[in-house]
């Protein structure tokens, strides 16, 4: 579980988080919906350590991510995994050198043990066969599975996705939903998916966040949203914009 | 007040290089594949030009002594020390600094960009140390090398044009270069290239670490690299020849 306490984050005079509370729970696709510019890329770039918050807690499971040394941090950052917007792949390095890259750099696996790690994570995101080939070579959704696979090449108790729909044609789309929930409980693991795709929220969303000018607006689960999208307009504006477009 | 600033963060920079590596076997495998792309790389255009400095600077040196109280292997002696002194280590590594630096520079900002430098960051690696650190090493063992070579060049170029162009034969050439020939020379080549090879990779990984924004800045961070280092191998080429002649 991730716990945000009273996070504020400021960008030289522009504040973008305004003490956001959040709470995101372990064996759930929890995701965080809003605008552009509403603060969710910040947010979870301060959850991985990308940006550092001026104020607030940010709970790994109770340990405080600010607070702890530079050692303990990077122990923490080795139970994250994280898909990136643009996939972020090495483009140097091929499809198994990718995947494989955490496994070289963090585990005393052997060689075989690592070849077979590396094959069962492409299998896992069905992508069997493409070991050699560069990320140049691959198309939008590959590569999104390429950089699933790399994100849960180690043990991970943590997975981060940054608008992982974004470029994709709707069938790759629920493809990589589908693969991102059915991870999260095959492996137990608390992910967090930044989205604005109201349909990812329908799909496999189980607990939302809703962010809103910065501010954690609204929270709770895909069949509270008919009731609270009453309540709050800001939380039915931007649905309504979602579906439109 | 910009070049404060921007010197404080090179010192920065320098101080997050070193770190523990994650993994020793992989620094050393990284610094290897850089040796052969700043070594090896670099080879022609170094061979090329260095061969024909040597070769120019004999002419010249031969058009500005037409005294018949001049001997001929004074040539000798003038290119060898020219060479030794200010042309190999000084005009090769200013061509370095275009060819390796751009590449550096470019290499580094484009993953900036891309994300990639992030996703080291969100692994748990030092990114500056596990992207700069084996360049700088790298560079620090190759282009010693390279101006050696490039020492070694220059004066078969100065023999072959003398020989060739009438001016003088290549034994007056060599009994003028070991004349007044003083190991102290080629220790402040040396000197000159160990400097030369910091600054070059050091400048060029700070300035492509540091990029920020898309195609157009990389761009931007590769011609800053290539300016920099240039400005930077001149201003200590006349501080070590103040301090060390």
């Amino acid at each position: 579980m991730i716990e945000l306490q009273k996070v504020n984050k400021s960008f030289g005079e522009k504040q973008v988080l305004f003490d956001v509370d959040a709470v995101f729970y372990k064996g759930k696709t929890n995701l965080v919906i809003g605008a552009s510019g509403g603060g969710k890329s910040v947010m979870l770039k301060c959850m991985v350590g990308l940006v550092t918050p001026e104020s607030g807690k940010i709970l790994y499971d109770n340990r405080d991510f600010l607070q702890l040394n530079y050692q303990d941090v990077r122990s923490i950052r080795r139970e994250i995994g994280m898909l990136f917007q643009g996939t972020a792949l090495f483009d140097s390095l091929n499809v198994e050198d990718n995947v494989g890259f955490p496994l070289r750099m963090f585990s005393p696996m052997s060689e075989e043990e690592r070849r077979d790690r590396i094959n069962f994570c492409l299998k896992r995101v069905n992508l069997e066969n493409s070991n050699k080939k560069y990320p140049s070579e691959l198309s939008g959704g590959m590569k999104k599975r390429v950089g699933i696979a790399r994100a849960i090449a180690l043990d991970i108790q943590y997975l981060f996705c940054d608008e992982p729909n974004s470029g994709l044609d709707p069938i790759t789309s629920r493809v990589i939903d589908d693969l991102l929930h059915d991870i999260t409980h095959e492996f137990n693991i608390t992910t967090i998916i930044n989205s604005h795709d109201m349909k990812t929220v329908y799909d496999i969303g189980e607990n939302i966040v809703f962010m809103h000018q910065g501010r954690a607006f609204w929270e709770g689960s895909k069949e509270e949203i008919a009731t609270a999208r009453k309540e709050l307009p800001e939380l039915d504006h931007f649905i309504h914009a979602s579906f439109i477009e | 007040m910009r070049i404060v600033y921007d010197l404080g963060r090179y010192m920065l920079f320098m101080r997050n290089m070193f770190s523990k590596p994650e993994r020793f076997s992989v620094y050393v495998r990284r610094t290897l594949d850089e040796m052969y792309s700043i070594g090896v790389g670099s080879l022609p255009i170094v061979a090329i030009i260095s061969f024909f400095v040597g070769a120019v600077t004999t002419v010249q040196t031969a058009y500005q002594l037409v005294s018949s109280l001049i001997a001929p292997s004074v040539i000798g002696t003038v290119v060898s020390d020219s060479t030794f002194l200010e042309l190999a280590p000084t005009i090769t590594c200013l061509v370095l600094a275009g060819k390796v630096g751009s590449h550096i520079a470019s290499e580094l900002g484009t993953m900036k960009v891309s994300e990639q430098v992030d996703a080291l960051e969100v692994m748990g690696i030092n990114s500056i140390g596990y992207l700069a650190l084996p360049k700088i090493v790298a560079g620090l063992i190759m282009i010693p090398v390279l101006i050696v070579m490039a020492n070694f060049l220059s004066i078969s170029g100065g023999i072959i044009a003398g020989k060739y162009s009438g001016i003088l034969t290549p034994t007056e050439f060599i009994i003028g270069a070991r004349d007044t020939f003083k190991a102290y020379t080629v220790f402040i080549s040396m000197v000159k290239a160990v400097t030369f090879a910091f600054l070059i990779t050091s400048i060029s990984s700070f300035e492509g670490y540091y990029t920020n924004g898309g195609a157009l800045e990389v761009g931007e961070s590769s011609t800053r690299a290539v300016v920099r280092s240039c400005v930077a191998i001149l201003v200590f080429d006349f501080l070590i020849a103040k301090v060390l002649l």
